[in-house]
């Protein structure tokens, strides 16, 4: 690590990122990795999980934050917690399993030492042993450590691990407004994750999901496989033949360009930015006449269609995770390596709505998201032929100039053509700023 | 062994040999016209709906799936994935020779290949077969991973 910060001065970095380009090191390099993992995802806030997940007092769920593995939980007092997973003992790895409840305290299975669910240090067997040890000028007397601020935006839990940083309001500012719609699409006004989580493993660097959620110029190439395969023998039915929910799903990634680019992205500071500003792949599935009513009935008909009318397609919440309102997924991309990385599908039930919608949902996460996906299969090629391609020494940079105008970058938050590459070089204008900025290297 | 036992192990050794073969026409042709192919992802999981599914597809869905193989630009299919079976004996769950309804599950472990990876996955097969005059046809063919809930790369063809 110390190599790697030596190595990769502010100034080093500042020259990987140009305004229309960035070099090859930045999905390639394993120090530039160990970087964005003790910086990039220690100062920026970061999706941990939803209170769903956890409505007990001693609930728990386990996940990773960049690199640091963390607990979730629920304490006594209601509110939530998260702690890094990590006996402040040997180090040990304190709870395994996905979820569960602790009960009152958390305890090592390594030798008993027991914490509390704030993290600090309970008890340990055979106290006495300690005395006269100067244990208590010891880091392990500090209990377990503590992520920085934690923050549950409308069950949404999101943490930054450094003690001090950017605030959560002048983090997410008005990109938030993606998470309102998907929970205001709930008729009860809440969301509960749903239907367990699919996970698929991708052989190359977290950016490269990152960038492509935003990627307006890929589906009608990259999907014609899939999309295109589908639309082909779909045409083919008799007529009348009443269209399936996945047709539905799967035709419009093969829309035209000139779809794709009336759909217009929106821009905001930090990093964040969604495409479906005015129209998006989402747009056309079949009304649910008994869940309409149901929202209706809940906010009123003028709210009810401005909710449902916003189409959002995807929303990147910088760094690493993607959201859906109008069909309740939610996408984690967490880095493992330079060249690997998980990919979490989640899924919500809206409180309140009819069955359908969450079938709906299951389904559409079953055919974009799964390993077994045609969809994602189209994409998973192409991202690891990047990572493959991106070795070459020959040529050291990738293109984002898309569309590119100078000046871009100003923080007030804009739409532009939805065949730009804006909020790509968006993103890697906050990656650059999180990855230097305070210069402090935490692991 | 019952002749009819015996026709239902065959038909379940054959079925995967028409996989390895990679004759998936003939394949998709043994499903009837409201059949599922499903991978849960949970151990012991009931519902194909409302909760998460590696794969849970109609006839439609997999001859879209079957197509898209062969596609001129089907890029992750280039070069194709070859897949090889390999199975316990299939032990009869359920035989109604009356109703033409015959269930089957089969411990299997199979090999997914592509360029120089190799994925090896363990786990048990149900059939659920009906009798439609002289043939047998599948109505659910069910894939059990042993670790369904785990993460996985690209599952191509079909276990």
């Amino acid at each position: 690590m110390n190599n790697a910060a030596a190595q990769w001065t502010d100034t080093a970095l500042q020259a990987l990122i140009r305004d229309n380009e960035v070099h090859r090191a930045v999905y390639t390099d394993p120090d530039i990795f160990r970087l964005e993992m003790g910086r990039l995802f220690q100062s920026t806030w970061v999706f941990v999980g939803h209170d769903s997940q956890i409505p007990n007092p001693g609930d728990y769920f386990t996940t990773t934050v960049g690199a640091e593995p963390v607990v979730m939980l629920r304490r006594a007092d209601g509110g939530i917690s998260v702690l890094i997973n990590r006996c402040s003992h040997k180090g040990v790895r304190l709870v395994s399993e996905g979820s569960g409840n602790f009960g009152k305290f958390i305890r090592c299975p390594y030798h008993a030492w027991t914490f509390g669910t704030d993290g600090a240090l309970q008890n340990i067997p055979l106290r006495d042993g300690y005395d006269g040890t100067r244990f208590d000028s010891t880091e392990a007397r500090l209990g377990l450590a503590r992520a920085g601020a934690v923050e549950v935006y409308r069950g949404f839990v999101f943490c930054r691990l450094s003690a001090a940083g950017i605030g959560f309001q002048d983090y997410f500012g008005e990109s938030l407004s993606t998470i309102d719609n998907m929970v205001d699409r709930a008729p009860a006004g809440r969301l509960e994750v749903a239907g367990g989580m699919l996970r698929y493993m991708h052989q190359c660097n977290w950016k490269m999901l990152a960038e492509n959620q935003t990627d307006a110029c890929h589906p009608m190439v990259a999907h014609e496989s899939s999309a295109g395969t589908t639309v082909r023998i779909w045409g083919e039915q008799p007529e009348g033949t009443p269209k399936p929910m996945a047709v539905e799903q799967f035709a419009p990634f093969v829309g035209t360009y000139k779809f794709f680019d009336n759909m217009g992205i929106r821009i905001w500071s930090n990093g964040h930015g969604h495409t479906g500003v005015s129209d998006s792949i989402h747009a056309a599935y079949s009304a649910i006449p008994e869940y309409q009513a149901a929202m209706v009935a809940a906010h009123g008909e003028e709210r009810a269609g401005r909710i449902l009318g916003e189409v959002r397609h995807n929303t990147m919440y910088f760094p690493n995770i993607m959201v859906k309102g109008p069909i309740q997924t939610l996408r984690v991309f967490k880095p493992l390596a330079a060249d690997r990385t998980l990919v979490e599908s989640w899924t919500f039930r809206l409180v309140g709505a009819p069955d359908l919608l969450l079938e709906r949902t299951c389904m559409y996460n079953r055919l974009i998201n799964s390993p077994g996906s045609i969809v994602g299969h189209d994409d998973l090629e192409v991202y690891e032929r990047a990572q493959q391609g991106l070795q070459s020494g020959q040529r050291d940079w990738v293109n984002l100039a898309r569309l590119y105008r100078s000046g871009e970058g100003a923080d007030a938050a804009e739409v532009v053509r939805g065949t730009s590459e804006a909020q790509m070089r968006n993103q890697f204008r906050a990656w650059l700023r999180f990855m230097t900025g305070s210069g402090e290297v935490a692991s | 062994m019952s002749g009819m036992t015996q026709r239902l192990i065959d038909f379940v050794l054959d079925e995967a040999q028409m996989l390895d073969d990679g004759r998936h026409a003939e394949w998709l042709d043994l499903f009837t016209d409201d059949a599922r192919y499903w991978m849960p992802i949970a151990p012991g999981q009931t519902d194909p709906l409302l909760h998460n599914s590696l794969m849970y597809e109609d006839k439609l869905l997999l001859r879209i799936r079957i197509e898209r193989l062969s596609g001129a630009r089907t890029y992750s299919e280039q070069p194709r994935s070859r897949c090889h079976h390999l199975l316990q004996t299939p032990r009869i769950q359920s035989l109604d020779e009356a109703r033409g309804e015959f269930q089957l599950r089969t411990a299997f472990h199979y090999v997914e290949t592509r360029l120089d990876r190799q994925t090896l996955y363990a786990g048990w097969a149900t059939h659920h077969l009906v009798a439609e005059g002289e043939r047998l046809r599948i109505r659910l063919k069910r894939i059990d991973l042993v670790n369904g809930d785990a993460a996985f790369g690209n599952i191509s063809l079909f276990m």
